[in-house]
């Protein structure tokens, strides 16, 4: 029994493959340690996890404020210990900072672990503990801003639509509002539910339609077909003509211009500064449709944009090989493509940064109950969408748009604005859905504005406008 | 003002955990008794207050004199294991029954906060597994032959396996457990270790490439009744287990890079062939997508976890009763939740301290049969740590085995229990081989 080791490696063996075994548990280790420190605080937040609820038993949820200190939620304790959750605007920040009775959404959703985390100091938090008093919760600080959104809000009126502010070089948005709307004060919210989710209401007030809400893009996608055209003729795409009659006929089809205005001879940058359908649809027959198709997935077409709030994925279908119609109607914006209002915003805000994406957020900081500083959060580029030569040519296009073509509402304004509207068709017999997307001023971007109304006509008379108004306020007040 | 004392009780159970999981480390780097002896005593301390710390939470937030009792029992139970051992092996190692206890202390401690009945039962089964495997150190001993029964042991492990593949009874998907009179009994933790010694028991005798055929063989044969069964986390084990046994015996870099290969190839063949092996992965890979479902279990393991963070929510504080099986697979996401991830990261480390100590103690066996045992059990030990705490923390996909003396359950607790004991019989035999040398 007692017999030598007769494999003289064995323990040089052994000690090997002890290392391997130390070697993937310090993968473990430091896995489990990176999983803790970084990926968990995205974990954590999930609606799913039913422990975050739990939170609120001893702390209170904390504010939410603009980005000058003022309420947009807050706790209010009743004389009996009740806490009701309170919107001092009522509805007009109701989907960008949502509810949170019936399910949390919004920046309730997004901002749940900080508001019910509380970094008061250490003896308060002991003091609250022995007195039997729960701890008050982080504030979460946004970069929304009360007057935009009031612009906006405004402007929209009662049309159904959506609005969108960001800032191209930091992503911050500012202003997001989206029509109908409804009150997320509890007891209001409480009274309306069952007509808000009832299977009868075709209103989607709940829908967040900056973010979530479908369209075709219209005239706002002659962007993408014309930054196309600049690829594949970099040096010759401005030099594209086209004689408009008002209605271009291709084969058995048509195409006609809005309202069946002849435009003339148009160049490039005259046929997308007057949205030009006929010129667009022309140009989309000579353009390589498998490239086009690459580039509407550089532009995040049918892909996950790095939002964290909850959207729709845009997307774009036509592929080489696609029938005349489809391309006639792919090219300028009409057919099967579809868009939410926050993508576009974010293809303008990263014309206007040359060509670099910012990821768009609202949760600047968060801060405990005595207003300091307990996180912050950093912009955050995505990478680039198109090249910075890229961003100046449709720079140049979309300057064009207000001093010279559709963009007129902004055509006075004391800043320079860059733009481009559009007029969807959605059904035969409706109005168009009216966009304006753009940003000012075009020498030195400081803000983006997307704006959708549903069934609003022209984008020229009803979305730029509402964007001229969100201008002024930002860049003049 | 019971919060005060969780939340004070939770930081000082951390730093106790991790003093006593550096004496483990320590421990190694002094050459003479006295001061390993005193370390051992410091990490008996440090265990002792961390029990009491706990079950001062678990009786204020439960206000039920049962815990008290309870407590009781448990260290009326870890004085005598510790001090009847000494007295019963005069040469144990202490270090080893000091991390038997700490496990099971820790386990008990979940348990408990999870379900006071199961830890009870937890309880009784410890203590008769306790005191039935002491004698294990004793036959190694004494009984020679050991080392001949390579064909007993392979019988007794297919027989069960083959047993269980036929007539077990299905629990998430795998054929696990025997019933046999009102008590459930899961033969593959018992197999593990037959397997080992019918392994050793093989190459102690020869490792010409015969004798390699014939065990690989029947080591397929083991695995493929396991993976007919749909226990694949054991299916593993056996085959990480079998394939470094196999190259420590002959030191053949030949046999350990085609065996790498022949388990990658069938891993991919289980993966393509089993359904429930793509729903594992696809549940590891993405669980977000389908969180309601394939995913619950991992994602509610990560929220645990996440949420707890390095400190822990404190006891009583959390929802582990939110994952399924918590007290079995998933008690590291409960431990890491409720007692902190630093906690659970010292319970880690104490499981990697204890393979340490295993591989030292088949690095200083001189005997084959031996050494390969040691060895052998060491891997299935180690393995079955990191698919446990891997899966748990989705690292890798999750393969459903136990923490071993942490988790419930009493094959598990059982199985455990023999494999230190053998581990435990072996350091005994080499420390009175060497005190026969000195003394002559």
């Amino acid at each position: 029994m007692k017999k030598a080791d007769p494999n003289p490696h064995a323990n040089r063996n052994i000690m090997i493959l002890t290392y391997v075994v130390l070697a993937a548990f310090l993968g473990l280790i430091l896995y489990f340690g990176y999983f803790l420190q970084i990926t968990s605080e995205e974990v954590i937040n999930n609606s799913y996890n039913a422990r975050l609820d739990r939170f609120s038993d001893r702390i209170v949820r904390g504010n939410i404020v603009s980005s000058d200190g003022q309420v947009l939620a807050e706790t209010h304790i009743g004389d009996n210990g009740d806490e009701i959750r309170v919107y001092p605007f009522g509805t007009l920040f109701a989907h960008v900072v949502g509810h949170s009775t019936k399910g949390k959404t919004g920046l309730e959703s997004l901002g749940n672990f900080y508001l019910l985390t509380s970094h008061v100091n250490l003896l308060e938090q002991v003091i609250n503990e022995i007195s039997d008093q729960k701890n008050p919760g982080d504030d979460v600080v946004t970069s929304l801003d009360v007057g935009l959104q009031q612009v906006a809000y405004q402007a929209l009126g009662d049309r159904k639509g959506a609005v969108v502010a960001m800032e191209p070089d930091t992503g911050k948005i500012l202003a997001m509002v989206s029509k109908p709307d409804y009150d997320p004060n509890p007891l209001s919210l409480e009274a309306s539910w069952e007509g808000l989710v009832s299977s009868e209401n075709d209103q989607g007030q709940l829908l967040n339609r900056a973010t979530q809400g479908l369209y075709p893009p219209g005239s706002v996608f002659k962007i993408v077909t014309a930054l196309e055209a600049m690829r594949e003729h970099p040096d010759s795409y401005l030099d594209y003509q086209f004689d408009c009659s008002g209605v271009f006929h291709q084969d058995e089809y048509s195409i006609r211009c809005y309202h069946s205005t002849a435009h003339g001879l148009q160049d490039m940058s005259l046929s997308f500064a007057n949205s030009c359908n006929g010129a667009f649809a022309n140009l989309g027959l000579q353009l390589d449709l498998d490239s086009m198709y690459n580039l509407a997935g550089q532009l995040l077409f049918n892909s996950d944009l790095p939002l964290t709030m909850a959207y729709s994925k845009s997307s774009y279908q036509m592929k080489g090989g696609a029938g005349e119609w489809e391309i006639l109607q792919t090219a300028i914006g009409q057919g099967r493509t579809q868009v939410t209002p926050i993508h576009m915003a974010m293809i303008t805000s990263a014309i206007a940064n040359g060509g670099t994406l910012m990821k768009p957020y609202v949760m600047e900081r968060v801060q405990n109950a005595a207003g300091e500083e307990v996180k912050k959060f950093l912009p955050e580029s995505w990478g680039s969408l198109m090249t910075a030569a890229e961003s100046r040519q449709l720079n140049d296009l979309m300057v064009r748009v207000v001093t010279e073509g559709t963009g007129s509402a902004l055509r006075d304004a004391s800043y320079q604005a860059a733009g481009k509207t559009g007029s969807a068709e959605f059904e035969t017999n409706k109005e168009t859905h009216a966009w304006f997307t753009g940003y000012a001023p075009a020498e030195d971007p400081q803000i983006v504005v997307t704006v959708i109304v549903e069934e609003g006509g022209s984008g020229g008379r009803a979305a730029a406008p509402i964007a001229r108004a969100m201008f002024d306020e930002y860049l003049l007040r | 003002m019971v919060n005060i004392i969780i939340e004070t009780s939770k930081y000082l159970m951390i730093l106790l955990i991790a003093c006593y999981t550096f004496f483990n480390f320590r421990f190694f780097s002094f050459p003479d008794l006295e001061r390993k002896r005193i370390v051992c005593s410091r990490q008996n301390q440090a265990m002792f207050l961390i029990h009491l710390l706990a079950y001062l939470i678990i009786y204020l937030k439960t206000e039920d004199e049962r815990v008290l009792a309870f407590y009781g029992a448990q260290v009326v139970f870890f004085l005598a294991y510790i001090y009847l051992y000494r007295l019963l092996y005069r040469n144990v190692s202490r270090l080893l029954v000091n991390n038997a206890c700490m496990l099971m202390c820790v386990g008990f401690i979940m348990l408990t906060r999870i379900s006071f009945d199961r830890a009870v039962r937890q309880f009784i089964i410890v203590a008769a597994a306790a005191a039935v495997t002491w004698i294990i150190p004793y036959i190694m001993d004494h009984v020679w032959q050991l080392c001949r029964g390579a064909w007993v042991y392979a019988g007794i492990g297919l027989i069960l396996l083959a047993v269980v593949c036929i007539v077990g009874t299905t629990t998430f998907g795998a054929q696990l457990s025997l019933e046999i009179g009102g008590v459930t009994f899961q033969p593959s933790e018992f197999v593990k270790i037959t397997f080992v010694f019918f392994v050793a028991a093989m190459f102690y005798q020869s490792t010409d490439f015969k004798t390699v055929v014939v065990t690989t063989a029947v080591a397929a044969v083991h695995i493929l009744i396991l993976a007919a069964s749909r226990d694949l986390g054991s299916a593993l084990l056996l085959f990480v287990t079998y394939l470094f046994m196999l190259f420590i015996a002959t030191s053949n870099w030949l046999y350990l890079g085609s065996g790498l290969l022949a388990g990658m190839g069938a891993a991919s063949i289980a993966y393509l062939v089993f359904p429930h092996v793509q729903t594992r992965v696809a549940a590891w890979a993405d669980p977000w997508s389908d969180i309601d479902n394939r995913g619950y279990q991992i994602t509610q393991s990560l929220f645990a976890i996440g949420t707890g963070g390095w400190f822990g929510m404190g006891l009583y504080q959390g929802m582990p009763y939110k994952i399924p099986v918590v007290e079995k697979d998933f008690i590291f996401a409960a431990i890491s939740e409720e007692m902190g991830g630093i906690f659970a990261l010292c319970v880690l480390l104490i499981c990697v301290g204890c393979f340490l100590q295993f591989m030292m103690i088949a690095g200083s066996l001189q005997a084959a049969f031996f050494k390969l045992i040691a060895f052998g059990l060491g891997m299935v030990y180690i393995t079955q740590v990191f698919l446990t705490v891997g899966g748990v923390t989705k690292f890798i996909p999750s393969t459903g085995v136990t923490l071993p003396f942490v988790s419930y359950g009493g094959s598990s607790i059982l199985s455990t229990f023999i494999l230190f004991n053998i581990i435990q019989g072996l350091y005994i035999l080499k420390r009175n081989e060497e005190e026969e040398y000195e003394e002559g």
